[in-house]
């Protein structure tokens, strides 16, 4: 108790700096979860489309983005008709501009793919997908945003495009894209004849090493892989993921600057507190122990309270409408576990400093010190 | 070495310095130069001498809070060095009491005693008991919850002596322990602090420039310039 006390001591005492620590390494708890949940959400919105009732993805070998991917289409048809193969559906993947919106998200997509099928359609009816070359589709906030309903026109791109229907997703990038049948997609994007990726569903999930091996065999140019192996290793997701840690981890150093600073102006101000605990039977163990007490209240207030931040930041995203299915503010119990750990991890960094200084304070000097 | 007390009883040495010197300033402000000094086991000795003569160096020197350029330092007959168990000499041999309390000021006065008996694991309720014993006898029962701010300069040095006391050592070093006190007060708490060291069986070494409380010690040494120049038997 009277060992808490010591640790609490000091904080109390300079009430404001300390809260100047906290909220340090709480706006920086907050800034590492926000920017690492918001992009993990969107890694994971952009997979569950890959993933959309299929479990493997074949796309081009070494490319840098799955828009340059260019996968044959005799390829998705040989592959459909592969035994172990329940179904096979080529995705093609663009980007246009429309008047006042700069990046809509384009699928090009067969009329029997799972996107079509099982969505939930607001308006119109499934069956009149992909009758006419150019009928699209449209997510419920790209006919919001285009001000399009069913039967209207819509000007995407250089073209005019007829609405069919409105279907209403949960994922953020479809909700705001445009669903074109395969063909005429191909025909937009001149890449006729060929797909971004296939989207395979196996019959036996245990078929998925010797599907990868015979697309390997069948297509050198192509690679299969599992929906959890593609969002692990894509190397988009990969530089997306490096980023938020990168920019997360910047946070936290500063965070833990200002506990460094904040510990050796509390080891200073207290020099002569220190002596006296050390005349009185303390150890070195026991000073550093009461130093890094203090840096670990400091780590952890903020990090649960950069938690709490946090967490009401990502709510309030939510809430805006305009970022509506492309933010999952639900944060993983990994996730908070590794900030809280890096938080405190940092905090303690911090402190190592002063705590030394602190064990190595000579009393008999330090009594002297006024 | 044991030497033979008044009554008769033979009474062991407890603190021994051999041939001590110790300087400031790499070595250009020399402070002790060849002190030999011993107490024996029950006694109160008192160390007089003008201001920088070196009392307070020969007392840290003895509690193991600084060392010696030369010679040699023994509590217990066992040598004090830079080598030697510190934490056990500070813990259950040796308490001080200086001059200023240095009592820490957030805590209260029952908190700041149970210092030592913290750094040295003792059992709480044991700490306890004996906080409040010693708290009764200093007539500072009623003040244990009451923080250090709202003591009297004489309730601070009387709570700085608890604390001192709290790990019953039985060797204490006090450094001017009534220098910012007046004469009234500081009456008091000699008087306190030597009925403690009796009845605790504790031995006092006690620097001070009051020469009415160092003759009621059992034996005055003086300290000139950095040597003892005479002992002298008070009263």
């Amino acid at each position: 108790m009277i060992f808490l006390k010591l640790i609490l001591t000091n904080l109390r005492r300079h009430r404001i700096r300390s809260l100047i620590s906290v909220a340090g390494i709480a706006f920086s708890v907050a800034a590492m979860l926000t920017v690492v949940t918001i992009l993990q959400g969107a890694i994971g919105m952009f997979s569950s489309i890959l993933s959309n009732d299929s479990e493997m993805i074949v796309f081009e070998k070494d490319v840098s983005d799955l828009f340059f991917s260019n996968v044959p289409g005799e390829a998705a048809a040989q592959i459909a008709g592969w035994a172990m193969v329940e179904h096979a559906h080529p995705v093609l993947f663009g980007v246009v501009s429309s008047a006042g919106h700069p990046i809509i998200t384009c699928f090009g997509v067969t009329a029997t793919d799972a996107r079509i099928q099982k969505a939930a359609w607001v308006k119109g009816d499934r069956g009149n997908f992909a009758r006419h070359d150019d009928d699209v589709v449209l997510g419920a906030r790209a006919a919001e945003f285009l001000s399009a309903s069913l039967g209207s026109e819509v000007q995407i791109g250089h073209a005019k495009f007829h609405v069919v229907g409105v279907l209403k997703t949960a994922n953020g990038f479809e909700d705001g894209g445009v669903f074109m049948p395969l063909a005429a997609a191909q025909s937009f994007f001149h890449k006729q004849g060929t797909s971004s990726v296939i989207t395979v569903k196996l019959r036996n999930k245990d078929d998925a090493a010797a599907f990868k091996a015979m697309v390997k065999a069948k297509y050198p140019s192509l690679i299969a892989l599992e929906d959890a192996e593609f969002t692990r290793t894509y190397s988009q997701f990969r530089i997306l993921k490096a980023t938020a840690w990168a920019v997360g981890g910047c946070g936290l150093l500063l965070g833990g600057l200002g506990v460094a600073n904040t510990m050796i102006m509390s080891v200073f101000t207290r020099i002569r507190e220190i002596a006296i605990l050390r005349v009185n039977g303390f150890s070195q163990v026991q000073i550093g122990g009461v130093i890094f007490g203090e840096s670990a209240v400091v780590s952890v207030s903020g990090a649960v309270t950069g938690l709490l931040v946090g967490s009401c930041f990502l709510y309030a995203l939510k809430l805006i409408p305009a970022l509506d299915g492309y933010i999952d503010p639900t944060m993983h119990p990994l996730l908070m576990l590794i900030v809280l750990a890096l938080a405190l991890l940092t905090g303690v960094a911090g402190a190592v400093y002063p705590a030394v200084y602190a064990m190595r304070i000579r009393a008999v000097e330090a009594l002297r010190f006024e | 070495m044991r030497l033979e007390g008044g009554s008769g009883e033979v009474r062991r040495t407890v603190l021994r310095a051999e041939s001590l010197w110790k300087s400031y300033d790499e070595g250009t402000v020399a402070v002790l130069k060849g002190v030999d000094c011993e107490v024996r086991e029950g006694e109160t000795v008192a160390l007089c001498g003008p201001s920088g003569c070196g009392k307070s160096t020969l007392l840290h020197l003895f509690g193991g809070l600084d060392w010696a350029d030369r010679g040699r330092v023994s509590v217990n007959s066992v040598e004090v060095n830079r080598h030697s168990n510190l934490l056990r000499l500070l813990r259950h041999e040796v308490g001080f009491v200086f001059q200023l309390h240095n009592l820490i000021p957030d805590l209260t006065l029952a908190e700041n005693c149970l210092i030592p008996t913290v750094a040295a694991g003792t059992d709480r309720r044991e700490a306890r008991a004996r906080l409040v014993e010693l708290a009764e006898r200093t007539g500072l029962g009623h003040r244990l919850d009451h923080r250090i701010q709202k003591l009297s300069g004489g309730e601070r040095q009387r709570t700085a002596i608890c604390r001192a006391l709290m790990n019953r050592p039985k060797i204490l070093l006090a450094d001017e322990p009534t220098g910012s006190l007046d004469e009234q007060a500081s009456k008091v708490i000699f008087d306190l602090l030597l009925d403690l060291v009796e009845t605790e069986g504790a031995t006092l070494l006690m620097a001070t420039h009051d020469r009415n409380l160092a003759g009621r010690c059992d034996r005055l040494v003086e300290m000139h310039d950095g040597k003892i120049h005479e002992h002298a038997h008070a009263g």
